[in-house]
């Protein structure tokens, strides 16, 4: 199935490797990128990309792709797959608005050149479900991050600060869920919510642990870097969607501010769009996009992806179950709620974002502020699919970013609050097309420590996307349109060397990896009577909890700064 | 052998022992011992009785189904996920209807979740904090065994400390068995469910004036103790079952007591989980839900999936005689559906996948034997609350699993459709 391929006459950005739109030929093997000199040119497969982009594959390191969330709203909104995308023929029928099924998840993925995905919030009595259905999403590579801010046991070793046990303890789940990283949301806010109540503040106490959010956090993160796990801690800080909860997404980026990591950041934090707001009510709500984005570039540590939202329908879909249950009473819509023993909890409620909402034309600028004023190295694009839009809007989002008239257009359409209450119609900024490919390809790929990923250096996965784009000469600005369907409609979108589209049109199915880390020679004895202890008030038995490697379709494992597939 | 994963009911219980060779188990409950025993066999693959092999029992299935218009295939809940994701891209396949269990069971809990959500959570969170927990309509001493022990009235968990921490009230329209271990039984009229959650929902908001003296034989005295009692519990659940989804109101039920959770949650936490029938009913809704968008009832024969539970529920696209041919796995139709649906059932080629004979064996024109499940075949299936176990093989055998039988099935068909 892998062929040897030659990619001709194509105009390459690849900011990771300093490629700044060069007529260059690219050539594959074995699913890789290959120097010239280990091919034979006359078996490889030509493909003649003449005056188009040639980029590395997409990167989306945070949608709920899988799992229980996802297939509960799924069951909960039949209303979202009458829209049918493609019928059944020797590949499946994919439908969906902006849920998708899992088929239609990698499809559509693939249709816009991206090839990795992260499921980024599983819990990981649930894990194999996630893994189930990362199995049945076809093309992209992907990974699972478990969580862990609201675990019993986290919360223990937080209190106690013995990192030593908290260490072991993430390698043991990361093991046992077959995991990615460390993922928290809404630290002690969802163990609160059991006893129908949240934190409010990094220094709440979560009630019935002598914990707070902070030293959760910090744990967390101090146990996650002596790991040097690839990723970083990915946070979805407390008081999500709370007017005024910029504040606590500053104090929170802070809380780090003594940490650093050559390879990357310390702390990622998650769809920030709903977490920089000013303002005390929604009747005053406005942009702290600006205060965010002067501490992330000056930081250095912290990184962000935007959550933008994208007008018309979406469904929230979080572990934040308290938040889920004020948006279910703020929206009026029906609710999902689902607490994991133990673990953590979650939420699911459809919304409709209108622009002619002032608080919606509010939360749409803000996501576009922060991926206009943040420096491309340190944001990505993300909707938080499906929670502020479809990720299958990234061209729409791309498009914006990179013109100014486009955004101004957009906004005569949105309520014009959002010109008071936001900086956006002041920003002139306007990606270019190596800003918007280091966003979307670099920019994700090293937050998530994937160093084959995001890139067209020699060794990096032959996961590529060639787009009808003439970078000589675009005018990003004014071809705004251009610009959208382009990205949505790859000539070649290229997975581990396989083409997968051509011309905007599916050729075949592929199976991407499941990418776990693996730190099993990091479990230590001395958590062994905790889970122990831990399992007498699970509903499960220790031994029948997790995922075996070999109930996965295509796993790798990443150990250390080593990749490989699991069949080596 | 020490945690077998019991493959009866939606308790799902992982903790049993059970020794293959002996085949003797332990702490297993009556229905799972049961299930867990040397039972009479399908022995072999046949088609109109005559014995074959698997792989001409599974070629004339594939003939059988590419050549119907629109074959029904139905079943799916005492199965594992691998089989039915199969099942689910065979009915895409041959644009034929995929249906399960639940539209005979559970479905209308579906339909008041896609009207207003479910407030809901794992079996842990009853056992670890739940001091109040009602039973409604449902009974589970007789259907899921194990599960008050295990899960819902003597589980001993982090903050509670077993029977003795908790408050057991069983709302029924008899005094079943499972009213003995309550703390109160409170027997309602048959068909007033209802009217019962709108009285409590009125209570709650504080407008008991509206509620007359009585509702459903409960006096409104003990309706407005009853809601009392909901405020102040720390952490309450609803367990119901057919008796709320088969009775009078159905779905209604089902929306009405969700919407008294919604309130009950701006008070206190409440959770509301239903007590699912067989041990992957679940499973069968939702890897449906991830590979088509729709949990049950939904149609392929346009190429893409539709779903209308009117239309394309199993018994009435029987009744309707909307399909030529069935394809039933790990199910037993025609000891269940109404008799028109298994007259249909009876003028169609049936193709039946089973470990063990039923009625349905009867009117299949092909038999095909399988490994049972959590005994002889591994896979995954979800628990009532969806928390995902890998059943486990235990025994071995010359019976192919359930997914095997599909694979080739799928593969057969894509050849005979020339793909």
């Amino acid at each position: 199935m892998h062929h040897m391929l030659h990619i001709k006459n194509g105009i390459v950005i690849d900011p990771k490797n300093g490629i700044k739109a060069e007529k260059m030929d690219i050539f594959v093997k074995d699913g890789k990128i290959v120097d010239e000199s280990e091919v034979n040119k006359s078996d490889c497969k030509v493909i003649d990309a003449s005056n188009k982009l040639v980029v590395a594959g997409g990167v989306d390191l945070h949608a709920h792709i899988a799992g229980g969330k996802i297939t509960m709203g799924r069951i909960m909104r039949p209303e979202e797959f009458r829209i049918v995308r493609s019928t059944a023929n020797k590949l499946r029928a994919t439908v969906g608005r902006t849920l998708l099924t899992s088929p239609a998840i990698g499809y559509e993925y693939a249709k816009m050149g991206y090839t990795t995905a992260i499921e980024p919030a599983t819990p990981s009595l649930f894990a194999l479900h996630t893994h189930e259905e990362l199995d049945s999403i076809p093309v992209v590579d992907k990974a699972a991050l478990p969580l862990f801010g609201n675990w019993h046991l986290v919360f223990k070793y937080a209190a106690e600060n013995d990192i030593e046990k908290l260490k072991s303890f993430i390698a043991w789940v990361l093991e046992r869920t077959k995991g990615y990283g460390i993922k928290i949301v809404n630290p002690g806010g969802v163990e609160a919510w059991m006893y129908a109540d949240n934190v409010h503040s990094l220094d709440d106490t979560v009630p019935g642990f002598d914990v707070t959010p902070r030293d959760v956090i910090l744990s967390l993160v101090k146990a996650n870097e002596e790991l040097n796990l690839p990723h970083s801690v990915h946070l979805h800080c407390n008081n999500l969607g709370v007017p005024g909860n910029y504040e606590t997404t500053l104090e929170t980026m802070k809380l780090v501010s003594s940490f650093s990591n050559d390879k990357r950041q310390i702390l990622h934090i998650t769809h920030v769009q709903f977490n920089a707001y000013t303002g005390s009510s929604w009747k005053d709500i406005g942009s702290g996009a600006d205060e965010i984005a002067k501490y992330v570039n000056s930081a250095g540590n912290i990184t962000i992806d935007m959550g933008q939202i994208v007008f018309g329908h979406a469904t929230t879909m979080t572990a934040d179950s308290p938040f889920q249950f004020a948006l279910h009473r703020l929206v009026h819509m029906k609710w999902i709620n689902k607490d994991v023993e133990l673990e953590t909890g979650s939420g699911i409620v459809p919304i409709v974002y209108r622009p002619k909402n002032p608080v919606n034309s509010v939360q749409w600028a803000i996501g576009l502020e922060l991926g206009l004023l943040i420096d491309p190295d340190k944001v990505t694009v993300s909707t938080d699919y499906p929670n502020a839009g479809p990720f299958t809007s990234y061209p729409y989002i791309m498009a914006l970013l990179m013109s100014k008239k486009m955004r101004e257009k957009e906004m005569e359409n949105a309520h014009s609050y959002l010109q008071k209450a936001t900086n956006l119609p002041s920003i002139d900024t306007e990606r270019t097309l190596e800003e918007i490919i280091q966003m979307t390809r670099v920019t994700p790929a090293r937050i998530l420590g994937m160093e084959n990923k995001g890139h067209l250096g020699i060794g990096a996965d032959a996961d590529i996307a060639i787009f009808d784009l003439n970078p000589e000469t675009l005018d990003p600005s004014n071809d705004y349109e251009l610009i959208q369907k382009a990205f949505g409609s790859p000539a070649y979108t290229i997975k581990s060397g396989v083409v997968i589209v051509k011309d905007g049109v599916l050729q075949c199915e592929y199976w991407g990896r499941t990418f776990w880390v693996d730190l099993k020679d990091k479990v230590t004895e001395s958590i062994e009577s905790d889970l122990d202890e831990y399992f007498n008030y699970y509903t499960i038995e220790r031994s029948n909890y997790g995922v075996e490697e070999r109930w996965i379709r295509n796993p790798a494992r990443v150990g250390g700064a080593r990749w490989y597939n699991a069949e080596d | 052998m020490e945690n077998v994963i019991c493959t009866f009911c939606g308790s799902v219980c992982d903790d049993v022992m059970f020794d293959p060779a002996s085949f003797k188990g332990d702490r297993f409950c009556p229905l799972g011992e049961a299930k867990f025993s040397k039972k009479k066999r399908i022995e072999h693959p046949t088609i109109n009785g005559e014995k074959v092999s698997y792989e001409e029992a599974i070629e004339k299935a594939a003939k059988i189904l590419v050549n119907a218009k629109k074959p029904l295939l139905y079943g799916w809940a005492s199965t594992v996920n691998e089989a039915i994701r199969l099942g689910v891209i065979l009915a895409e396949k041959v644009g034929g209807v995929y249906d399960h269990c639940a539209s005979v069971c559970h479905a209308p809990s579906i339909l008041a979740i896609i009207e207003d959500g479910l407030p809901t959570g794992t079996l842990g969170q009853i056992k670890n904090r739940a001091d109040l927990v009602i039973l409604w309509g449902c009974n589970p001493v007789e259907a899921h065994p194990r599960h008050p022990y295990r899960y819902s009235v003597m589980a001993k968990g982090l903050f509670t400390k077993g029977r003795k921490s908790r408050k057991i009230i069983v709302v029924d329209v008899r005094k079943t068995v499972s009213a003995l271990m309550a703390s109160e039984f409170i027997q309602i009229k048959p068909g007033y469910d209802y009217a019962i959650f709108s009285a409590l929902r009125s209570i709650l908001k504080g407008e008991e004036e509206v509620v007359p003296d009585e509702v459903g034989g409960v006096s409104k005295e003990k309706l407005i103790e009853l809601v009392e009692e909901m405020k102040n519990a720390k952490y309450g659940v609803i367990l119901f079952g057919l008796g709320l989804t088969h009775s009078r109101g159905r779905d209604r039920n089902i929306k009405n007591v969700v919407r008294l959770v919604q309130e009950l949650n701006r008070h206190t936490r409440w959770i509301l989980q239903p007590m699912r029938g067989h041990y992957n009913v679940v499973g069968a809704g939702e890897v449906a839900a991830w590979e088509c968008g729709f949990n049950y009832a939904v149609d392929f024969s346009r190429g893409y999936p539709r779903f209308s539970p009117s239309e394309f529920t199993a018994v009435e696209a029987l009744l309707r005689k909307d399909c030529d041919a069935a394809l039933i796995v790990a199910s037993d139709p025609a000891a269940h559906f109404p008799k028109a649906a298994v007259e249909h059932l009876k003028k169609i080629p049936v193709i039946q996948i089973d470990p063990f004979p039923n009625v349905t064996t009867l009117v299949a024109d092909v038999v095909i034997s399988s490994a049972i499940c959590g005994i002889e075949a591994e896979g995954t299936v979800y628990r009532m609350d969806g928390v995902p176990l890998r059943v486990k093989k235990v025994v071995d055998t010359e019976y192919w699993s359930d997914e095997k039988i599909l694979k080739t099935m799928l593969e057969k068909v894509k050849s005979l459709k020339g793909e």
